[in-house]
C-alpha cells in the first residue's frame, strides 16, 4: 500500500516515489474490495514536474512538484460516477470509493453506458493499422536537475547579453505516468518523460520566440533556439506600419498548429450527435485543398502521449482527412454505439470505437489529439516559401485565438514575436502585430506551400506534427500599436 | 497543522533559507453537468498537499507535495532551498521583500447554505428541469446545464511569523442553449456565458440567479437569432451588458495593471504591458467617468477575487487603480511593490493550489457605477442610435492589451431610444485607452453586478485562476462594429 505519510506523527515514512504498475495493480484490488458496485474502474495519474523560469536575464521563478492521483468511477444499474484523491492511504481510500459509489447511485440511469470494456475488446479495438508506440520515457529526462535547468538558462541568457536582448522563458522537465484497471480485467499503464524550453527574446520595439519539446531531452538545443530567437528579434526591430487586408502568409509549424487545433474538437461522434460541429453534413465532401492531409497517429515517432483511452481503449491511426475530403471521425466506445443508431449513421464515415474517448463520465465524448500532417510530395523550407513570394507577411507565433464562428470556423487572434513583411522573395522589415479574421476551411483551401511535417508547440493549441505553410488571402483585419 | 510548518520552516533555516512561507491546502470540488436531458459528469475532486516558498542566496525556491509526512515534507523543504541555490547561479539581484506585519488570523468565506450540504439529487432535479424548459422550445438542438462547488482551506504560515487559516467557499451555476440549423449554430446563456455565474458564497447563489425562471426567454433567443440581421459593420455608439463589461474589464484594465506583466516576468506566455512605468498618475486611461478599483475585502462583495489574506499572508485591499479617468494603481505583491515606490504589496498574490507559486493576479477588479440613476432602460432611452451587445461569445486581445476583438450572443440595435431588431454575430474591437475614453454613460449601483471568472489562465505552468469584476452597463460612443466578419 502506498501511504502519504501519518501526519499526526511524522513517523510513517513517506511516499511519493512515482507508482509502478505492479503497485498501482495491488491498490486497485484494494478499491476493488472496497466497493460493492457493478464494475468499477480505478485510474492513477501524476507523477514529477519541474520548472525553472527566467525573465530580465535572471531566472525569477523556479518550482518543483510531485502528486498522484486516484481516481475511481462506479456503476451500478447503468448509473455511473467519479471520485478523485491524491491521498492514498486507507481511509481516504476507503472514502473515494464511498464518493464515487454514493454519486453513482444517484444518478439517473444512462441508456447509453455500454459495460466496461475487457482487455480484449480494448486491445481488438485498436488492430487494424496500429503500429507500436516507441520508447517515450527517458532517463536522461528523469534525471534532469534544476543545476541542469540553470546551466540550460544560463546559456540562454548569454546569448541574450551578447546581443543587448532581454530574455524569458522557461526550461521544464517531468516525468508523468497514467494508468487504468477495471473490473473486467483490463490493464493498462503508461510512462512517459518529457523537456521543454521556450524562449523570448526582447528588444526596444521588437521580439522573438522559439519553443520546443521533447520527451528525449538530448532533442533540445537552447543555444540553437535562442540564437534563432534572437535572430527573429533583431531582425524585426523598428516594425513598419503596414495596413492591414488580405495577404499571402507564412506560417511557421507553431502558428498552423496553434489555429488547426482549434478545429479536432470538431472531429468526434459526440460532436456531430451534438450538432455542434462544423463538419456535420460536411464528412466525405471535400472542405480543403488536394494538398491537405491528415491523420492522428499516436505511434508517431515524433507523436508523445499515452496509447490508450479514457477507457483504456488502445488508440487507433485514424485518416482524418485525405487531399482535402474529410474522411473520418474519432468515436469513443458509447459514442459510436449511439452513432450507429442515429440518422446521421449512413453519413460519417466508418463507425467504430478508435481509442479517442474521454474519461468517463464526460459530455465531450472524444476528440483526436496527436495530429501529424501527411508529408507533401513537393515539401519547401521556409526559405524557399519567401523566396518564391512577391509581397506577403511570415508569421513566427499566434496568440490568443478564439472562435467568433463555428461553422465556417472563422477564428480570430494576433500574430506575435516576430512578424516580417516579405517583398520580392526576402524578408524585408519587421511590421506592428496584426488580428486577423480567418475561416479555417478557406485556409485549408488556399495553402499553397508546406514544409516537411516537424513537432511543433505552441500556446494556443496542443502540440503537432506540423508544416510551415504558404496560404493565399489570409484575413488580417486591424493593426495594434506595436 | 503547525508541525508541518514547523517541519519544513526548520529544515529551511538549516539548509540556508532567508525566509520561509509554507501553505497547507485542502481542496473540495463537486462538478454536475447535464446535456440534452442526460447526466453529463457527475464528479467529485479532491485534491490535499503542501508547498515550501524559501528565499536563499537572495533569490527564490518552491517545492511542493502531496505527501505529508515529516520525512516527505522535510525534503520538500530541501528541495526548495536547493532549488533557489540552482536559481542563484543565473542572478542579476537579490529578491526585496515588501514589508508586512505578520498576521495571526482565521478567515472563512461568509456563506448561508454550505453547497456541499444540498444533496446530488436536488442538484440534478433542477439541472434536469432548465435541460427540459430550454429543449422545449422548437429549435434547440442542444442543451447544457451546470453546477459547481468548491471549498479551499489553507493554513499559511511564514518564517516571519505570519499563521493564517483560511477557508474559501465558491458556487457557479448556469447554462446555454444551441440551436442549429442551415448553415449556423446560434447560441445563448444564462446568467453568462462559459459556465454561468460564479461567485464565493453559498449555495442562496443559486437560488438567487433564477435559472428556471430565465430558460423559456434564453432558449427562444436562441432560435430567434436565426432570423436576425447580421450585426453591420461600421463605425456606432456601443452599449455593453454589465457581464460583458465585466470580461471588458478583466482583458483591458486587469491584465494591464498586473505588475509582474509590465516588469517583464510574463513575456514568454501571458505577454507584457503597455502600461509601462512611466504611465503611473500620468495616463488619462479613460473619460472622466471610468473609476476602477481593486478590490479584495469583502466590503466589495462575494467576488472570486474576495478573500481575508492573500498567499502571502496580506490582508485584502481596496486599491484604486482608475481614478476620474487618471491611471493610478497597479496590482502588486511583496517582491514588485518597491519598483512602484510602494512600501507595502497591495495584496494580489495568489496560487490555484497546494502546488502552485503564488503570484500577481486580478482580485475583483470592477467598475464603479454612475453615481446618478441610470437604469439600463433609461440609458437606452436616451440613446439616439447604438447597439447594444450582451453576453461574451468570443475574446481575444494581444499580448501588450491594447488591440482587442469581442464577439457576443445576440445584438439589439437602438433607435431613437428603442430596440428596433435584433442583430446576430455582433462583435466590436478597438485599442485600450481610446475605448475607455469614448464611455460617455455608466449606470448606476442597481444595475451592477459583480461577475465571476472562473478562468483567468497566467503563468508558467499555467495556473488557473478566478477573478471578480464588478460593473454596470455602460455607453461608449464611435466604437469598429463587425470588424470580426470584415472580409469574410
Amino acid at each position: 500500500m502506498i501511504f502519504n505519510g501519518d501526519t499526526e506523527t511524522g513517523e510513517t515514512s513517506t511516499n511519493c516515489e512515482m507508482l509502478t504498475k505492479e503497485q498501482a495493480s495491488e491498490v486497485f484490488e484494494s478499491v476493488r474490495k472496497l466497493s460493492s458496485a457493478d464494475e468499477i474502474e480505478v485510474q492513477f495519474s501524476g507523477g514529477r514536474f519541474a520548472l525553472t523560469r527566467f525573465a530580465n536575464n535572471t531566472i525569477h521563478q523556479n518550482v518543483a512538484e510531485e502528486n498522484q492521483i486516484i481516481s475511481v468511477r462506479t456503476v451500478f444499474d447503468g448509473k455511473t460516477a467519479r471520485a478523485t484523491t491524491n491521498k492514498f492511504d486507507d481511509e481516504s481510500l476507503r472514502q473515494v470509493v464511498r464518493s464515487s459509489e454514493s454519486l453513482a447511485k444517484v444518478q439517473h440511469p444512462d441508456p447509453d453506458l455500454l459495460p466496461m470494456p475487457g482487455p480484449q475488446e480494448a486491445g481488438e479495438m485498436a488492430g487494424n493499422g496500429v503500429g507500436s508506440t516507441p520508447p517515450r520515457h527517458f532517463e536522461e529526462t528523469a534525471a534532469i536537475t534544476p543545476e541542469i535547468r540553470a546551466e540550460g538558462v544560463r546559456k540562454i541568457v548569454g546569448v541574450a547579453d551578447r546581443h543587448k536582448l532581454t530574455t524569458a522563458g522557461v526550461f521544464s522537465s517531468a516525468e508523468s505516468l497514467e494508468g487504468i484497471f477495471n473490473s473486467r480485467g483490463l490493464s493498462r499503464w503508461h510512462t512517459q518523460t518529457s523537456a521543454e524550453i521556450s524562449i523570448t527574446m526582447l528588444a526596444d520595439d521588437s521580439s522573438g520566440w522559439q519553443k520546443a519539446n521533447s520527451p528525449d531531452v538530448r532533442n533540445l538545443n537552447p543555444l540553437k533556439l535562442a540564437e534563432i530567437a534572437t535572430q527573429k528579434a533583431m531582425e524585426s526591430a523598428r516594425p513598419r506600419d503596414v495596413p492591414a487586408g488580405k495577404y499571402t502568409v507564412i506560417l511557421e509549424p507553431a502558428a498552423v498548429l496553434d489555429i488547426i487545433g482549434f478545429m479536432f474538437w470538431d472531429y468526434a461522434g459526440m460532436a456531430i450527435l451534438d450538432q455542434r460541429s462544423f463538419l456535420t453534413g460536411r464528412i466525405g465532401t471535400k472542405l480543403f485543398g488536394e494538398n491537405i492531409t491528415i491523420w492522428d497517429d499516436v505511434t508517431h515517432p515524433l507523436q508523445t502521449g499515452c496509447p490508450f483511452d479514457g477507457e483504456g481503449v488502445r488508440r487507433q491511426r485514424v485518416g482524418l482527412v485525405e487531399n482535402g475530403i474529410v474522411k473520418r471521425i474519432v468515436f469513443a466506445r458509447a459514442t459510436a454505439e449511439r452513432m450507429k443508431r442515429s440518422e446521421y449513421k449512413d453519413s460519417v464515415g466508418p463507425i467504430e470505437a478508435t481509442g479517442h474517448g474521454f474519461s468517463l463520465p464526460n459530455e465531450i465524448g472524444e476528440m483526436p489529439m496527436n495530429i501529424v500532417f501527411a508529408p507533401v510530395t513537393d515539401p519547401q523550407t521556409v526559405e524557399q516559401m519567401i523566396a518564391s513570394t512577391e509581397r506577403g507577411i511570415l508569421v513566427t507565433r499566434l496568440w490568443y485565438i478564439r472562435e467568433v464562428e463555428p461553422f465556417e470556423k472563422i477564428l480570430t487572434g494576433m500574430t506575435r514575436d516576430g512578424t516580417f513583411l516579405v517583398e520580392n522573395g526576402r524578408a524585408v522589415s519587421g511590421v506592428r502585430n496584426f488580428r486577423f479574421n480567418e475561416s479555417l476551411i478557406h485556409m485549408l483551401s488556399n495553402v499553397e506551400a508546406m514544409s516537411t511535417p516537424v513537432r511543433s508547440s505552441g500556446e494556443e493549441s496542443f502540440d503537432m506534427v506540423a508544416p510551415a505553410m504558404k496560404v493565399k488571402e489570409f484575413n488580417f483585419t486591424e493593426v495594434t500599436k506595436f | 497543522m503547525k508541525y508541518i510548518a514547523n517541519w519544513a520552516l526548520n529544515t529551511a533555516e538549516t539548509r540556508g533559507a532567508t525566509y520561509a512561507d509554507i501553505r497547507v491546502v485542502a481542496q473540495r470540488s463537486r462538478a454536475l453537468t447535464t446535456k440534452n436531458g442526460k447526466v453529463g459528469s457527475a464528479s467529485d475532486a479532491e485534491s490535499v498537499g503542501m508547498s515550501v516558498r524559501v528565499l536563499a542566496d537572495g533569490v527564490w525556491g518552491f517545492a511542493a507535495s502531496a505527501a505529508l509526512g515529516r520525512g516527505a515534507v522535510e525534503k520538500t523543504a530541501a528541495e526548495a532551498v536547493a532549488i533557489a541555490k540552482a536559481s542563484a547561479r543565473v542572478k542579476r539581484e537579490n529578491v526585496r521583500l515588501a514589508p508586512e506585519t505578520p498576521a495571526v488570523a482565521e478567515w472563512s468565506t461568509p456563506y448561508k447554505i454550505d453547497p456541499f450540504s444540498v444533496s446530488v439529487e436536488q442538484n440534478l432535479d433542477l439541472l434536469m428541469k432548465i435541460d427540459a424548459e430550454l429543449r422545449a422550445v422548437e429549435g434547440i438542438t442542444l442543451a447544457e446545464t451546470n453546477l459547481n462547488f468548491s471549498r479551499e482551506e489553507q493554513w499559511f504560515v511564514s518564517s516571519e511569523g505570519a499563521d493564517i487559516h483560511q477557508t474559501k467557499i465558491s458556487t457557479g451555476a448556469g447554462y446555454a442553449a444551441y440551436a442549429f440549423a442551415g448553415n449556423e449554430i446560434q447560441k445563448r446563456s444564462y446568467p453568462n456565458s462559459f459556465g454561468g455565474q460564479w461567485q464565493n458564497k453559498g449555495y442562496e447563489l443559486i437560488e438567487e440567479l433564477k435559472l428556471l425562471e430565465n430558460a423559456r426567454r434564453i432558449a427562444e433567443e436562441a432560435v430567434a437569432l436565426h432570423k436576425a440581421d447580421q450585426c453591420p459593420e461600421g463605425r456606432f455608439d456601443l452599449i455593453l451588458d454589465s457581464s460583458q463589461l465585466g470580461l471588458q474589464i478583466h482583458e483591458s484594465v486587469g491584465h494591464p495593471i498586473e505588475l509582474d506583466r509590465v516588469l517583464g516576468m510574463e513575456a514568454n506566455f501571458a505577454g507584457t504591458s503597455f502600461l509601462t512605468l512611466d504611465k503611473l498618475n500620468h495616463l488619462r486611461y479613460g473619460s472622466d467617468l471610468v473609476n476602477v478599483v481593486a478590490d479584495a475585502r469583502q466590503e466589495h462583495g462575494p467576488g472570486l477575487g474576495t478573500f481575508g489574506f492573500d498567499d502571502e499572508g496580506v490582508a485584502a485591499q481596496c486599491t484604486p487603480i482608475i481614478s476620474d479617468g487618471l491611471f493610478t494603481g497597479y496590482l502588486s505583491s511583496r517582491e514588485t511593490a518597491h519598483t512602484v515606490g510602494l512600501n507595502r504589496s497591495g495584496g494580489t498574490s495568489r496560487a490555484e493550489g497546494w502546488n502552485r507559486l503564488p503570484m500577481i493576479r486580478m482580485t475583483n477588479i470592477s467598475l464603479l457605477p454612475g453615481k446618478n440613476p441610470l437604469s439600463l432602460e433609461q440609458l437606452i432611452t436616451s440613446t439616439e442610435h447604438a447597439i447594444l451587445m450582451q453576453t461574451n461569445r468570443s475574446w481575444s486581445i494581444d499580448d501588450k492589451r491594447y488591440n482587442f476583438q469581442f464577439g457576443t450572443e445576440i445584438g439589439w440595435e437602438i433607435k431613437n431610444g428603442k430596440r428596433v431588431r435584433m442583430l446576430k454575430n455582433p462583435s466590436y474591437s478597438g485599442i485600450t485607452t481610446e475605448f475607455w475614453n469614448a464611455m460617455d454613460a455608466v449606470c448606476s449601483r442597481d444595475e451592477w453586478t459583480l461577475w465571476g471568472t472562473p478562468n483567468c489562465g497566467k503563468g508558467q505552468p499555467q495556473q488557473v485562476m478566478g477573478t471578480g469584476h464588478g460593473a454596470s452597463p455602460a455607453r461608449f460612443r464611435g466604437v469598429s462594429v463587425g470588424s470580426a466578419f470584415k472580409g469574410s
